[in-house]
């Protein structure tokens, strides 16, 4: 620690900090551009000049680092002199819109120029013109507002890791953008709207919609990904949800979110929108009261119990459902005798669920990623997973760190890899055997039980010898299941082998689940087998595939569009259109839920209702709702209370939702955190018995994961938001005599279906990427299983 | 007492041969020193005595400047020429890169050893293709001959030049945004510190100097550093090349002893062509501030004569107006130099330098008005000592003087909308 | 089954047939310049393998050319794209065949560049910055050049040429094809 001296205040600062930063801490304001605390130093905007005592010239604040005895004056004559002089250069060139800019009202450079007064301006000069680009769906641009800091620039390369904008050009004629037209494909492009400090780069859908000054400012947290990063959301006349930006959490997002995360809020608004309970009677769709809806649901589903058992009727939720909903639903289920509950639509192995443990996470905190030496990543494409964690394992990668992938897709990581096995998804237990093998010869240790055995017919490459010698070396080292490994339809030998690496490696196991809520829904007891808490249900019933394939006679949904969601879409499809009821509780319609659904159920998503999220390092956090649910729209655990009550369960006497998470934090108090679990040997691998079998790569397309996004227009019309296409090597096209661009038909276990072809090198050998989560994809049946391609 | 360091072959046939070079003691210095596996603390020590100051316009002196090196830290550590030759005024180093390369070689190689640094890069600017051709050509003689490369003479010691090119940005001359253009990026300067020999050119630590300096090293090591020293003036060391342009007789680069009279010089030059009045003199190069006739006859052209005259040696480019100059366009001209070459990245230099350029210009074309007088000062005032790098001042700076010296002339174009002379 | 082990960023190996732009003796030429720096700092030969693309393509660059060299250095193109505009010798829009660039900076104002300058636009009827019908030159303003002893003087091609006069200059671009 040095003493400095700030404005007359003596204060201690941290040695090596910079002036900018001692005086932040200190509450002392120095204005800046182009300085951001988490992005390169570039002092280019000089807005931040103060004057230090023996210096010969004001100094940069956000560039100067203090030193013992430092003297520092941030609003002395010659200090502000230096600002003002900046603050009138900056002018000179910017237009003076501000009546008509959205930044209005909340622009850096307005509010600076304000504290110095309105000079006139000397200049007299005409101003400088930009010509506009067109950056894509999301980021709106006003080029001659720009002020040339850089932040954008600098967070493309820093922190998004795609240099996608830059700075053409030479001294006053230096624009900012991409130089061609070309639309910014980064996953977390949003960003840039916050950084930038004046109203050049905006948000595109919030365009002109409202008045800085309009808007309240209302904390949420974001349900998509597992990340649950903090949000802030702008509402105009307490109504309307018009923005989303981040909420600073240095633990969890720091100061960035996603673009999925600042964009799907577009989906409350959506033609979509279910805003009235409504009742299918004779084919017939109707709006109904609540009453008379949730009339039908008991009467629907008493019935279904009473002429077939309990037992034939299913619940389903969606894991970006919140505690409450997931808590109740189940307990409702329970209650009635129902067992077949679950929210795991896109898993396909289930046989190792009584072990699994309580609930599976990321086995450390989030902000600890960026710790870690070494990380073996498994089916992820965490980029576009949880673009969060990704950054968090970036700042990993560029410093040196071993990143590692085991993946059927090489994926553009934006970081340093130092080892990737791209190969057929079915290929994955192989090479983690592999290197499971490898890690038994380097630490000798004894092997496991049957483990010999399992891996006799193994080879180890030098890969398995590089991925392992560096799990070992890394003091701090993961390995990470991301969403194509959990929903394998062999994760259970998958998950094993990697906690045998892990075990043997000294790391730590780790999902990178699916949704705002998996870990959630784990210890609401939104499953067949256990019940709130981890603890065994009394009766297991049905997971979520059997309860489709067995096809039930009734089926609740929260949540959820199992025709797409489910990894068997066509049996999911078919299971409910064949049911005698089905309910759903839903925030949105749509052709095909009001095919098979009975009843519609309007519940209020995500905005518009208390709620409690669980993220993947097991972080709790609870919300209020922020704008009023829309409509008849009512929150659903409200309706889920109601149908207690209705069904003459008990315990339904909730007055508030924190009455709900009160009972679930009392029945969860004492749930381990520990994702590994007993040692049980999988079935013996023979190498590469898949070798000719063309497999489907099911990877959730990035905005297709939940009901919102699917819905968030912008985001729809991103480069991520791709059609649904047989994305195929060169080599397997040539071998199937497919063509880029031209339509062939894929088949599955009975069904087809035709796309267009593209080719993509990146896709693994004797594999086929049909993104799935897409309605033109869905007719398709299996994630991950066997299919053929032929041309048209 | 003239041509007495890098120019001291020019009068020779081929004096860019590396035959011409050696047959003058040519490498001498560079073969003693890997034999005798000289200190590198010597070498420095020297060059300390010799007074020898950076040529390339800061004046900052080279034996400090070397010894700021960490040479215990491992790994790369980089020698870089700055061959960029961009100020107005400038163009000494093309000579010596076209009639006395091998100099600079010797140069190079010697203060890659001093400083540990086994790799060295050359940085001459994108139009010099005739200078590059014969530095290519010298550089190969110069690996031909083992004289570069590695375990050069058995001695164990490696080095390696390498030339680079520039493609057009006077910026490029400033030492870091040479290195970041070096780089392959956009000559952006960097904030400094940390300095080029702490964090240069791809990270590692990096001593850069002009081409006049890097040349003048053998010589000095060859002779002594107080054969230097005296040569010169104390703390002036050495002869130094001034590029005499504007309007003299016999325009050209002359290598004079520093102290030497400015007259003397105007003098060499052949004097005010056309038998016409000297009316000023910009000392340096198109940054230094301008001095009027008067001031400048007294002066002798060292650094710190010429500082306290009221301006700065600089690069030693000395560009001499005649009585039928007009100050305000020859302003004009300039202030449009700093602004089409300003980076962009300081909000004072990418703003205020078009501002200065179009109000200059604006009094010159007789649209001037008054308050515009007051307006260029505080505009220059506010670009002066505020920016990354020494361009924001190298703008100011002759608007300051100008406006100084000749205030009247501006007066007149607002007062009269034309030109007095 | 592919498997690779990768330390830090792939070195491109490009396979020339599939960049159909950039001739083989332009790599080779581009692969001298990137020989002189460590293999991580590929990207340091830029600016000359631009002048390369850019004289190959007779005097100007392309987004085609800008891009399948960034695919080469290893560049993202916006980085290439910052680089060509910087600097000042990088043309975007095609030239005449000989690029005259007359500075007219204080040493050769002061020694008549002006002159020069009047002289070429009245002769070709042209405009600084622009090209001549038949194609042939393309007369352009430069700053200084760093022959001010010289003065005034040119850039034409590879070639400086100094204390022009009007008739100088007729002569030097007579003689040109
Ligand atoms: C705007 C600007 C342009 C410069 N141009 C040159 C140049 O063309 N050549 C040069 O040698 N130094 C130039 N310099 C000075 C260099 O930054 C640096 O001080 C010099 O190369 C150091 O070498 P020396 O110590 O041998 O003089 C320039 C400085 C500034 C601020
Ligand atoms: S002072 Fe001008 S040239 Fe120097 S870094 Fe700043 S903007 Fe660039
Ligand atoms: S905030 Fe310090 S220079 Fe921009």
């Amino acid at each position: 620690m040095v003493s400095i001296e700030i404005d007359g205040k003596k204060i201690q600062a941290r040695d090596g900090a910079l002036v900018i930063e001692a005086a932040d801490d200190a509450g002392v304001y120095i204005p800046r551009f182009c300085y951001h605390k988490k992005l390169s130093i570039a002092a280019n905007c000089r807005m931040c000049l103060i004057e230090v005592e023996k210096a010969a010239k004001p100094l940069p604040a956000c560039a100067t680092p203090v030193t013992d005895g430092m003297v520092i004056f941030t609003k002395s004559p010659k200090a502000i002199d230096a600002q003002k002089g900046v603050m009138e250069f900056l002018l000179i060139n910017h237009p003076l819109d501000c009546p008509i800019c959205d930044q209005g009202g909340e622009c850096e450079l307005q509010d600076i120029a304000m504290g110095y007064g309105s000079d006139v301006s000397k200049f007299t000069e005409k101003k400088r013109v930009v010509k506009d680009k067109n950056l894509g769906p999301l980021i709106a641009t006003d080029m001659t507002r720009c002020i040339h800091c850089t932040r954008c620039v600098r967070f493309g390369a820093e922190v998004a890791g795609v240099r996608e904008l830059g700075a053409t050009g030479r001294g006053e004629h230096t624009e900012i953008g991409t130089y061609i037209t070309s639309n910014v494909s980064s996953e977390m492009s949003g960003n840039v709207i916050d950084l930038c400090p004046v109203g050049a780069l905006t948000s595109k859908p919030f365009r002109f919609s409202a008045r800085a000054w309009e808007l309240v400012e209302r904390d949420t947290i974001a349900p998509h990904d597992c990340i649950g990063s903090n949000l802030k959301v702008h509402v105009c006349n307490g109504r309307e949800v018009v923005r989303v930006v981040p909420r600073e959490n240095e633990a969890i997002n720091e100061t960035w979110i996603s673009d999925r995360d600042r964009f799907s809020y577009e989906a409350l608004y959506s033609d979509d929108r279910l805003k009235t309970p409504m009742l299918k009677e004779n084919g017939a769709w109707r709006e109904v009261d609540w009453e008379t809806a949730l009339q039908a649901v008991i009467v629907g589903i008493n019935k279904t119990i009473t002429d077939s058992g309990a037992d034939r009727v299913g619940a389903l939720a969606a894991p970006t459902s919140t505690l409450e909903e997931l808590y109740l639903m189940q307990k409702l289920m329970r209650q009635m005798g129902v067992n077949n509950i679950d929210h795991r639509l896109r898993q396909l192995d289930f046989s190792d669920q009584q072990q699994a443990p309580v609930f599976p996470w990321l086995g450390q905190p989030i902000n600890n990623l960026e710790n870690n030496n070494a990380v073996l990543l498994i089916g992820s494409n965490v980029r576009k997973d949880q673009p969060i964690a990704a950054h968090r394992l970036r700042k990993a990668g560029v410093r040196g760190s071993k990143i590692m992938t085991l993946n059927a897709v090489d994926y553009d990581f934006y970081m340093p890899i130092m080892a990737k096995i791209i190969t057929s998804p079915m290929d994955y237990k192989h090479q983690l055997a592999g290197i499971a093998k490898a890690l038994l010869a380097q630490t000798k240790q004894p092997a496991p039980n049957g483990f010999e055995k399992l891996v006799s017919k193994v080879k180890i490459t030098a890969s398995h010898q590089a991925i392992a010698s560096a799990l070992v070396e890394g003091s701090v080292s993961s390995v990470l299941l991301g969403p194509q490994a959990i929903n394998h339809p062999e994760a259970s030998t998958l998950r094993m082998l990697a906690q045998l690496i892990t075990l043997l490696s000294q790391s730590q196991l780790g999902y990178l689940s699916e949704a705002g809520n998996s870990v959630g829904a784990w210890m609401a007891g939104m499953l067949p087998h256990r019940v709130a808490g981890g603890k065994d249900a009394d009766k297991t019933g049905l997971n979520a595939l059997e309860m489709l394939h067995k096809g039930l006679r009734a089926y609740v949904l929260l949540g959820v569009e199992p025709e797409i969601e489910s990894a068997e879409s066509v049996i999911a499809s078919r299971a409910l259109n064949d049911a005698d009821f089905v309910v759903s509780l839903t925030s949105f319609s749509s052709e095909a839920m009001r095919q098979y659904a009975d009843v519609m159920l309007p519940i209020a998503p995500f905005a518009e209702t208390s709620a409690t999220f669980i993220n993947a390092e097991g972080q709790w956090q609870s919300v209020a709702g922020v704008v009023p649910p829309l409509g008849e729209t009512r929150p659903a655990w409200k309706v889920l209370r109601v149908l207690g009550n209705l069904f003459g369960c008990s315990g339904f006497d909730y007055i508030t939702s924190d009455d709900v998470l009160t009972e679930v934090k009392q029945l969860t108090k004492d749930c381990q955190t520990d994702n590994t679990v007993v040692w049980c040997c999988p079935a013996p691998i023979t190498t590469n018995s898949n070798a000719d079998i063309l497999v489907r790569i099911a990877e959730v397309q990035m905005y297709a994961g939940d009901s919102l996004q699917r819905r968030a227009q912008a985001l729809q019309n991103t480069h991520d938001a791709d059609f649904a296409a047989i994305r195929i090597n060169k080599a397997c096209a040539k071998k199937f005599g497919l063509k880029d661009g031209v339509k062939a038909t894929a088949a599955q276990n009975g069904t087809e279906i035709t796309l267009p072809v593209v080719v993509d090198d990146n896709v693994s050998d004797n594999s086929v990427l049909i993104h799935c989560g897409l309605r033109d994809s869905a007719a398709l049946s299996t994630d991950f299983t066997p299919i053929s391609i032929r041309p048209v | 007492m003239a041509n007495e360091v890098c120019f001291s072959t020019l009068h020779l046939d081929k004096s860019w041969a590396l035959s011409t070079y050696q047959a003058a003691g040519g490498y001498a210095v560079w073969k003693r020193i890997l034999k005798n596996k000289t200190s590198p603390d010597d070498i420095i020590s020297e060059l300390k005595t010799s007074a020898l100051r950076g040529r390339g316009g800061a004046g900052f002196p080279t034996g400090l400047k070397w010894s700021f090196m960490p040479r215990n830290t491992p790994g790369q550590k980089y020698i870089v020429c700055n061959s960029d030759e961009g100020e107005p005024g400038t163009c000494k180093d093309r000579d010596i890169l076209r009639y006395n390369p091998h100099a600079l070689i010797e140069g190079m190689a010697i203060a890659g050893y001093t400083i540990g640094a086994s790799i060295g890069y050359n940085y001459m600017r994108g139009e010099f293709y005739e200078p590059y051709d014969r530095f290519e050509t010298a550089l190969e003689e110069a690996y031909k001959a083992g004289i570069l490369g590695k375990n050069i003479f058995k001695s164990g010691v490696d080095f390696d030049l390498h030339s680079h090119i520039g493609a057009g940005a006077y910026i490029c001359g400033e030492e870091t945004a040479l290195l970041e253009s070096l780089e392959g990026k956009k000559g952006l300067p960097r904030f400094k510190p940390p300095f080029p020999a702490s964090y240069g050119l791809f990270g590692r630590p990096t001593t850069i100097n002009n081409t006049e300096t890097l040349a003048s090293v053998p010589y000095i090591l060859a002779n002594g550093g107080k054969w230097f020293l005296e040569l010169g003036r104390p703390n002036n060391g050495g002869s130094k090349l001034f590029s005499v342009s504007g309007h003299v007789n016999k325009p050209g680069n002359y290598e004079v002893p520093l102290g030497t009279p400015f007259a003397e010089l105007l003098e060499m030059a052949g004097g005010v062509w056309k038998g016409k009045e000297l009316k000023a003199v910009i000392p340096g190069g198109s940054s230094t501030p301008v001095l009027p006739a008067k001031i400048a006859m007294e002066m002798d052209m060292d650094y710190d004569s010429i500082a306290k005259a009221g301006s700065m040696l600089g690069a030693g480019s000395v560009i001499i107006m005649d009585e039928t100059t007009c100050m305000v366009k020859t302003l004009g001209r300039l202030a449009y130099f700093y602004y089409d070459e300003s980076c962009g990245q300081c909000t004072p230099c990418r703003e205020g330098t078009g501002w200065l350029s179009r109000v200059v210009n604006r009094i010159e074309i007789g649209k001037g008005q008054q308050q515009d007088l007051d307006l260029l000062l505080d505009v220059a005032g506010k670009i002066g000592g505020r920016t990354i790098c020494g361009l924001g001042d190298a703008a100011a700076m002759p608007v300051m003087s100008f406006l100084n010296h000749y205030r009247d002339e501006f007066q007149f174009h607002v007062d009269h909308k034309r030109c007095m002379v | 089954m592919r498997t690779t082990k990768l330390e830090k960023k792939p070195v491109e190996v490009v396979n020339n047939s599939d960049l159909m732009l950039i001739s083989k003796q332009s790599y080779a030429a581009i692969d001298k310049w990137i020989a002189k720096y460590h293999p991580e700092n590929r990207q340091a030969a830029v600016i000359p393998a631009l002048h390369i693309v850019q004289e190959e393509n007779g005097g100007h660059l392309t987004i085609a050319l800008m891009d399948e060299l960034a695919l080469y250095l290893n560049m993202p193109t916006i980085a290439v794209y910052e680089v060509a505009s910087f600097y000042s010798m990088f043309e975007h829009k095609p030239i005449g065949k000989h690029k005259v660039s007359i500075c007219t900076n204080i040493s050769c104002m002061l020694r008549g560049s002006e002159e020069i300058v009047e002289h070429l636009k009245k002769k070709f009827a042209i405009n600084l910055g622009e090209t001549t019908t038949d194609g042939k030159f393309t007369v352009k303003e430069v700053e200084c050049l760093g022959a001010c002893v010289g003065a005034p003087m040119c850039l034409i091609g590879r070639e400086y040429h100094e204390y022009l006069t009007p008739e100088k200059i007729d002569a030097i671009l007579e003689k040109l094809e």
